[in-house]
């Protein structure tokens, strides 16, 4: 048992991955999380998008996502488009500023990345940024972690 | 007793209550977005029937799989694509409309996803109407549905409409498709077969008072005219809510037609 705990966490710490203390949402040690659930793959000035598997796992399965146009502009903290799960429509609230280089087209057949892979496959945008010191303002793994405890805890 | 309804209702979050009679659905759902995106405030709209006939999709609501869209076409029936998820309705005088439009903070301790906002309105109703939940969250009583919603969200701020079958006309029904994401309820089941009437019940005007009832011991309800001035302000708000073109179904249509008659053509029977 021991020997299988410390072999999953040398998998977890080489695949960048925290586990919640509940086992239940991942999350990755080299991305940068808004607290409307979205996260950021920042490389040079160039950033991925997508929401994470928190918000996957409280939104259900995805049925449809509304991607923005490519060329548009985002805003960090204004919406840019929405999936649709359970009857309901959510807003992705965009976790930095720039203009919209790609959008992931696969999810218009297989809007279910989302929730399958919403760190690779599902991702949403690609963006060239605009101001990347905005990426200071988002939060890091481990505090992204806690405040999911403490979001959950609460209701 | 006056007095101690009034220190009840202390401490309650405000809600806006505006009351329609007849208000055409499209006019509706776009009050309803802009309320939603704009405004700060918690609203309930209700609505007692709309004037015509009309489908209103959810907001991936594709034609071709949800409509028929010939005698839709021919009988000139409107089809409106709505903001909130969901799936199709076709409404008219004898349905009754409920929103509610709530900041985050409205309802304490309410997450901001889909089900949980869904187990909290149906509380509204469920305080006097018993009914329960099917896993896809309609409102059913026992197999039969008298009910559906849909809902948007967006940070910090949701909203949850619901149309309710005060009475409904069984040849309007002709006018829909069975869809793919059928909840387990009502496959291989005609639209009769299990949806269920509200005034074989009760009265509309007892529905809508019982409900504004219930909403008022979570909130302070204030009455607000529904023909007073709308925000004049210089930003004018352009919904995504809108009536389909007669164009656009017809595309559908023949693009419809033009996929059933490859597939035929390359079947082997």
């Amino acid at each position: 048992m021991a020997s299988r705990l410390m072999w999953a966490s040398r998998a977890a710490s080489k695949l960048r991955i925290s586990v919640f203390n509940r086992g239940f949402a991942t999350v990755l040690k080299d991305l940068k999380y808004a607290d409307s659930h979205e996260w950021v793959k920042v490389e040079g000035h160039s950033a991925t998008v997508g929401i994470t598997d928190h918000a996957q796992d409280h939104l259900g399965d995805v049925v449809y996502v509304e991607l923005p146009e490519e060329g548009s502009t985002v805003t960090q903290g204004n919406g840019f488009g929405a999936v649709e799960s359970v009857k309901a429509t959510s807003d992705i609230i965009s976790p930095v500023s720039g203009k919209v280089v790609k959008v992931n087209q696969e999810l218009s057949d297989s809007p279910g990345l989302v929730n399958l892979s919403p760190y690779e496959k599902g991702w949403i945008i690609k963006v060239e940024l605009s101001n990347s010191s905005e990426v200071e303002q988002l939060m890091d793994s481990d505090k992204y972690s806690k405040f999911c405890e403490e979001e959950d805890a609460a209701h | 007793m006056g007095t101690f309804l009034e220190a009840r209702k202390v401490g309650l979050p405000l809600m806006n209550l505006v009351r329609f009679k007849g208000l055409p659905i499209l006019q509706q759902l776009h009050l309803e977005e802009e309320l939603f995106r704009t405004s700060k405030e918690n609203w309930c709209i209700v609505n007692d029937g709309t004037n015509d006939p009309t489908i209103v999709m959810g907001v991936s609501g594709k034609p071709a799989e949800l409509l028929e869209i010939k005698p839709v076409l021919h009988d000139e029936i409107p089809v409106v694509r709505r903001f909130t998820g969901g799936g199709t309705v076709i409404v008219d005088q004898g349905t009754i409309f409920v929103t509610f439009i709530c900041n985050q903070d409205a309802v304490p301790g309410l997450q901001p996803y889909p089900r949980p906002i869904m187990s909290w309105s149906s509380l509204i109703y469920d305080q006097w109407l018993r009914h329960q939940l099917t896993p896809v969250i309609d409102y059913v009583f026992g197999d039969r549905k008298f009910g559906g919603n849909a809902q948007s969200i967006t940070k910090r701020r949701w909203l949850h409409h619901t149309s309710f079958l005060w009475d409904y006309e069984v040849r309007n029904m002709s006018y829909l498709k069975l869809p793919k994401r059928a909840p387990e309820y009502r496959l291989a089941r005609q639209h009769s077969e299990f949806i269920w009437c509200l005034k074989d019940y009760l009265s509309r005007l007892t529905f809508i008072e019982r409900t504004v009832n219930a909403l008022g011991t979570h909130f302070s309800l204030k009455s607000v005219d529904s023909e007073a001035n709308r925000d004049s302000s210089a930003v004018k708000f352009v919904p995504s809510t809108r009536l389909l073109t007669r164009q656009e179904l017809e595309e559908a249509m023949s693009a419809a037609d033009s996929k059933n008659s490859l597939a035929e053509s390359i079947s082997p029977y």
